[in-house]
């Protein structure tokens, strides 16, 4: 399978339909700024509440807002361009220039979904697009809905006596998520390392949550064929 | 679910993972779990890697001067703009 496919670059965040909007979604966090989760709802509704304050005068112009903005959700942009790319300089330029589409753009921003998923959204696009450049070997997200050939053979993963023993070193899975496609990776780590729900996900990339929970299951399947120690065995049940 | 969960083969069970594993159930009591240690171990296995990432791979803290970078980019930018 060849990856050279690169992800289509996300159309622009901002028009959403009112329907599109996931915050209403049980269970799901709207805003999840950089703090630790909420121990409460009434902290959590303070952080929207900070948030929203934030956003209303950012985008009046108010300078100050938007260093209250960067604030909220520096390490969470950050962090996900430092998984994307896996090194800090190179995040580092990413972050900033994910903010200063932020600036541009925030005017914009008509508050159809939730902030940080927009903001998330305008992140991707910076990152993606970096990795165009870099003309890396990435998969679209069509390209990773389309099941591998072994896949599609009816490939049974796992057999009793292969597993990963409870414990993962943190180099080997760093390893392993740097070496998965950009697809899967970009989903894995806004699920399992940023935490979004599939519905925010599917939001972010403009794909349907079935496709965001089977793009995470497949991630996860090659995470594991890394991370094991035994050889892989074929077999069904 | 039409199918009888207990007699799923493990590539049909598997089909279904990525589904059941997103709903949030409690897939361990799933009947083909419980019957099939290789789809047990399969689970235990993804479980496992979500953990890590969560454990190992914490959000992290952007340089402080990078608020700086941005804030010189923006400046710039403002100027160009307003220069014209």
């Amino acid at each position: 399978m060849t990856h050279s496919r690169f992800p289509a670059q996300l159309p622009d965040p901002a028009p959403q339909t009112p329907e599109a909007d996931m915050r209403s979604t049980a269970g799901e966090s709207s805003v999840r700024p950089d703090n630790p989760p909420p121990a409460s709802v009434a902290q959590s509704q303070r952080l929207d509440s900070i948030e929203s304050d934030a956003l209303a005068r950012a985008q009046a112009g108010d300078h100050q807002a938007f260093s209250e903005l960067y604030s909220l959700h520096k390490r969470r942009i950050y962090s996900l361009c430092l998984r994307m790319v896996g090194n800090t300089a190179e995040a580092e330029d990413l972050t900033q220039e994910a903010f200063l589409q932020l600036y541009r753009k925030i005017a914009t921003f008509r508050g159809d979904s939730a902030f940080s998923t927009w903001l998330h959204r305008l992140a991707i696009n910076v990152v993606l697009m970096q990795l165009r450049k870099k003309g890396l070997a990435v998969i679209s997200l069509d390209e990773a809905m389309e099941p591998a050939q072994e896949e599609r053979a009816g490939r049974s993963f796992g057999a009793p006596d292969i597993t990963l023993a409870g414990a993962i070193d943190r180099m080997a899975l760093e390893r392993a998520v740097e070496n998965l496609p950009a697809g899967y990776r970009l989903i894995f780590v806004l699920h399992d390392i940023e935490g979004f729900e599939h519905n925010e996900i599917a939001s972010m990339l403009d794909c349907s949550i079935g496709n965001s929970k089977s793009q995470l299951h497949k991630a996860r399947l090659k995470l594991r064929d890394a991370l094991r120690i035994y050889p892989q065995q074929e077999g069904q049940r | 679910m039409t199918e009888d969960a207990s007699i799923l083969s493990c590539a049909q069970f598997q089909a279904q993972l990525p589904e059941l594993i997103g709903s949030g159930e409690n897939i361990a009591i799933h009947p083909h779990i419980l019957g099939c240690q290789r789809c047990s171990a399969l689970l235990a296995d993804l479980e496992t890697i979500a953990a890590a990432a969560r454990q190992l791979f914490p959000i992290v803290e952007p340089p402080d001067e990078l608020w700086n970078h941005i804030e010189s980019a923006i400046k710039l930018e403002q100027d160009s703009l307003n220069r014209g």
